[in-house]
């Protein structure tokens, strides 16, 4: 693994304030990875995600679930300036990554997002080939060792290595859904990032490819943290460890109505909100 | 959610005879609107087809004798006041430099351009001031142009009525168009690829160089080639810009020498021989005009064989 160390030391514990009296930190003491702090996201004038507050732990799958337009892709694409690319688009409140505030003046979005990667809702392979697919990460980053170990590493991780070793030349838009997205985890870790970011990433697969991505996800668990949207339920209590359901407020601007271990949220909820959505009431 | 759906309570409407469903499948009604409609844009676009094969073949007609007389000869002689050795060797040079004067000065202005209003400069006031004036300077008749050219290259920058103040007028003139269409382009790369691209920490000139640029290329090399037929055809900027309509001597001396003496076009030449008094000029002016159109199909047909070799799927 590369050097993951961010320059600035991580806050104090005490300084963290998860404002949201009904999430219950799982594992507490574990090193939270991302503290959101007050986060609002809009798009012009359109308020998308109101004062959001939680924390995402390290090793962890954290599951971001809620209605359609509840604002959950947008926060996703907070955690590492992806949505900076939308002109309207601007924040306020903080976003704390190893305690910096990604949204400071002085943070390089780029570097940003070498170490928090990203798996996006349609398998987006380049249109170059399947190496190159994965190499283009680690050569704009100026990866100096040995290329093809890294990619057939990263394919591996990726469980893919024994569907492509025999045609890394192809164009990765070859490939089948599934492999296509596969693919794209492969590309995302070849950079050997912290955090893995995936954006419903099985919702344009079959339910065969969909189950290979879950295990991935398990499997990539040991050495990433992840955070996930998703839209489907099961999806969330089988892959995640923590939930946090958002929904929509009256203003439309979505908000955090409950964090908490998935199996908890699943089964207890705390808040009515929770348990109508999970029990399919409404979204 | 999957508990919601509810088994249809089945209500089956009697079942409707087999001679009653013959009877509607095979009713052969017949959808007049729709074929009187389809008649009318197929009469449409055999008019068309028809009046650009009666010009062809009135222009073929009349250029064959040309070529069937003095064969390719009509491509290697110099202008003449005599009919029978008039050629358009010079004006084929000199639409080959002003052609080249288009490549060299307005395809890499105009791709530069288009990537820095599409990459970089974010949809802000100025980005959109300028897009809607390239728009509009695209709309502008070539011959506002070649006043343009007359005032600014001729006169003002001294180029004379020169090889040389022609290919700055032209490049000019189709300026615009390369902008527009680098930016349709590049505008047609998915959003997904670039971010993708930026997802694993590309700056945005990597992504640009990396990735739009080479994806946009095909497209862009499609508009590009076909904005240099354009230019090869423009004819009245030239003249402006005074391309001769009469009969020149090219002076002895190197191609650098040539640009800046008196030059003409094969647009040109066109123009100027279908005004000449003598009837055997009539045959030469079809014969220059299959000269530019076998030049301009050619460059086309490079276009669309450009657009089918690299046409990409996403």
């Amino acid at each position: 693994m590369t050097e993951r160390t961010v320059g600035v030391a991580p806050r104090e514990k005490g300084a963290v304030n998860l404002s949201n009296s009904t999430s219950t930190a799982p594992d507490v003491g574990l090193e939270p990875v991302f503290e959101l702090r007050d986060f609002s996201a809009y798009y012009g004038s359109f308020r998308a995600v109101r004062e959001i507050s939680f924390s995402v732990e390290r090793n962890q799958i954290t599951a971001i679930i809620g209605p359609s337009g509840c604002g959950k892709s947008t926060l996703l694409r907070s955690f590492n300036r992806m949505n900076d690319l939308v002109p309207s688009a601007r924040v306020s409140g903080e976003v704390l990554y190893h305690g910096v505030n990604l949204y400071d003046p002085g943070v390089d979005p780029v570097e940003v997002r070498r170490r928090i990667g990203m798996v996006f809702q349609k398998p987006n392979p380049f249109p170059k080939s399947i190496y190159d697919n994965v190499a283009f990460g680690p050569r704009v980053a100026g990866y100096k060792g040995d290329m093809k170990a890294l990619v057939e590493e990263s394919l591996r991780r990726a469980a893919l290595w024994e569907e492509v070793r025999e045609k890394l030349g192809s164009p990765g838009t070859s490939l089948s859904g599934g492999q296509q997205q596969r693919l794209c985890i492969a590309r995302a870790i070849a950079v050997e990032p912290d955090v893995i970011l995936m954006d419903e990433p099985c919702s344009a697969l079959d339910p065969i490819a969909t189950l290979r991505i879950e295990e991935l996800m398990r499997e990539l668990r040991e050495n990433y943290t992840i955070v996930i949207v998703t839209h489907n339920m099961q999806q969330a209590a089988r892959v995640s460890d923590t939930t946090a359901f958002l929904t929509m407020g009256e203003d439309r601007a979505g908000y955090l109505v409950e964090m908490a271990p998935t199996e908890q949220l699943f089964t207890q909820p705390a808040n009515p909100l929770t348990e109508e959505y999970i029990t399919g009431r409404f979204g | 959610m999957a508990g919601a759906i509810q088994a249809p309570q089945a209500v089956r409407a009697p079942s409707p005879t087999s001679a009653a469903v013959e009877a509607a499948l095979r009713a052969g009604r017949r959808d007049w609107a729709g074929l009187v409609a389809a008649t009318l844009l197929l009469l449409t676009l055999l008019t068309s087809l028809a009046i650009l094969f009666v010009l062809l073949a009135d222009v073929f007609g009349r250029a064959l004798p040309v070529f069937a007389e003095r064969g390719f000869d009509i491509l290697t002689t110099p202008l003449s006041a005599r009919p029978t050795q008039a050629g358009v060797a010079q004006g084929l040079f000199g639409s080959i430099v002003l052609t080249i004067f288009v490549v060299v000065l307005a395809l890499p202005i105009g791709i530069l351009a288009a990537v820095y209003l599409e990459e970089y400069a974010g949809d802000n006031a100025f980005a959109r001031f300028v897009n809607t004036n390239i728009r509009n300077l695209a709309g502008v008749p070539a011959i506002v142009y070649g006043l343009l050219g007359l005032a600014v290259f001729v006169t003002a920058l001294g180029a004379g009525r020169s090889l040389l103040a022609g290919g700055l007028t032209l490049a000019i003139l189709v300026l615009p168009i390369v902008v527009i269409t680098t930016a349709e382009a590049l505008r047609a790369v998915p959003l997904t690829i670039r971010e993708a691209a930026f997802g694993v920490g590309a700056t945005r000139s990597e992504v640009v160089t990396s990735h739009v640029l080479p994806y946009a290329l095909p497209g862009i090399l499609t508009g590009t080639v076909l904005t240099l037929a354009r230019a090869f055809g423009e004819t009245a900027p030239l003249i402006m810009v005074g391309a001769i309509t009469g009969v020149f001597r090219t002076a002895p001396g190197s191609i650098l020498e040539s640009l800046e003496g008196p030059f003409t076009a094969l647009p040109t030449i066109v123009f100027a021989w279908s005004r000449e008094v003598k009837d055997e000029f009539r045959a030469l002016t079809a014969a220059a005009i299959i000269v530019l159109l076998v030049v301009i199909l050619t460059v086309n047909a490079a276009a669309v064989l450009l657009r089918n070799r690299y046409d990409r799927r996403w």
